[in-house]
């Protein structure tokens, strides 16, 4: 008797630890995140990446397709690289697409936004490893203040 | 020159100290597995280190879920930025309080406790006698109680920052009015399966690990009278929570640095 009342609540104990595990899992963690499973790699060279970090998002259109996985510096013109995991799921990117560094809401995280561009007959698609050419640097607010109180000064 | 020679002694014997508890452990749970004897004897430690700690684990994750919730509250309505109280709330549970506090927690509550048993179990010869028995006492009585401590403290860790996030949902959701479906949302987005909860999962059997291993070792060890035994107690409590506090600073450093 004794042993069973023991076993009965050992059970309770490891459910009520599934059941926690089962709650992180399902309500709090996205374990269905963009970067799960299979992803393919591009790159894009920007002059100014601001406060972008590895594992930020890369977003079409709001939707997020994959995250940014590596940053370096290009040892020739010393430019920002890029590097961003895609998902397999969102794949065929026209290569007139347009990456553009962009933040969400006023103080918000800063994020790469995707744009895709148009189809035609010479325009190749997005392949594994491909770069992006075009792409819009990041906003930085000492340089748009710089800009705007130099042309007040003009006036 | 005595200084450095009482310096030299305590290096001696800390050093001592640390392989004899390795091969205590090692004695302990290397060895031909023997599971139909071994798990009547861990149901019951399971029942005695986790069951027992249940109660204590639940009540405190609540609370200090509900202090987040109440305390992030105030400070980041300041900034309109009250849905971030999610995240908050989910992401120091789940990488910081839920591992360490359950630590804290166990090192008092069954920490202490198997010390002592095991001391008053040197005391009252009973270990001697297991011997006389040919029962090793590695194998009989530390090794079923080190693999409950190991295996419920991680278990644990997990009720505690399930709890907690509810308890933050509560007090940040149903009191003072955050948008429930943007505290879930935004906290579903910050948090990482991997990166978050696996992190804190590993943190919780390396702190298992360190807590119950002080334990046993301080109780196996403990001067066979009363001050031994109390001060071996203390030890353990006190040893624990400084390795926790510790490693968790080296972890922390090596996770999220």
């Amino acid at each position: 008797m004794e042993a069973r009342k023991i076993e009965l609540l050992v059970g309770v104990f490891i459910t009520a630890a599934i059941a926690a595990l089962v709650f992180l899992a399902m309500q709090v963690a996205n374990t269905t995140g963009a970067l799960r499973g299979e992803t393919y790699t591009l790159y894009a060279k920007f002059d100014n990446i601001g406060g972008l970090k590895v594992r930020s998002p890369v977003k079409v259109g709001g939707v997020v397709v994959g995250r940014v996985s590596n940053i370096s510096l290009d040892s020739e013109y010393f430019e920002p690289v890029v590097e961003m995991k895609i998902s397999v799921q969102y794949k065929g990117f026209p290569d007139t697409s347009t990456a553009s560094i962009l933040t969400s809401g006023l103080l918000g995280e800063q994020y790469i936004g995707l744009e895709p561009g148009f189809m035609d007959d010479g325009v190749m698609t997005l392949e594994d490893g491909d770069h992006i050419f075009m792409t819009n640097s990041a906003m930085v607010l000492e340089n748009l203040i710089g800009q705007f109180l130099f042309s007040q000064g003009n006036d | 020159m005595k200084a450095i020679q009482e310096l030299g002694r305590n290096t001696l014997n800390t050093i001592r100290g640390i392989g004899n508890a390795t091969i205590m452990l090692f004695q302990a749970l290397v060895g031909k597995p023997q599971p139909l004897k071994m798990f009547p004897l861990l149901m019951r430690q399971l029942y005695v280190v986790g069951v027992q700690s249940m109660l204590i684990i639940l009540v405190s994750g609540l609370f200090i879920g509900m202090v987040l919730g109440l305390q992030g509250y105030t400070i980041l309505v300041d900034f309109g930025a009250e849905q971030a109280l999610g995240p908050m709330v989910a992401l120091s549970l789940l990488r910081e309080l839920g591992p360490v506090v359950t630590a804290l927690l166990f090192a008092g509550r069954a920490g202490s406790a198997l010390t002592a048993e095991i001391g008053l179990m040197r005391a009252t010869e009973q270990l001697s006698s297991l011997e006389m028995m040919a029962v090793d006492p590695l194998r009989r009585v530390i090794a079923p109680r080190f693999w409950a401590g190991f295996l419920s403290m991680p278990l644990l860790a997990f009720m505690f920052s399930a709890i907690g996030i509810y308890g933050g949902f509560v007090v940040g959701v149903q009191w003072l009015g955050v948008d429930d479906g943007a505290f879930w949302s935004v906290m579903q987005a910050s948090v990482e399966w991997q990166h978050d909860v696996m992190n804190g999962f590993i943190k919780s059997l390396v702190f298992a690990f360190v807590v119950t291993w002080i334990a046993l070792y301080k109780g196996y060890t403990a001067e066979p009278t009363s001050p031994g035994i109390s001060a071996a107690t203390t030890q353990t409590v006190v040893y624990s929570s400084l390795a926790v506090l510790g490693l968790d600073f080296v972890l922390t450093a090596v996770m999220f640095g």
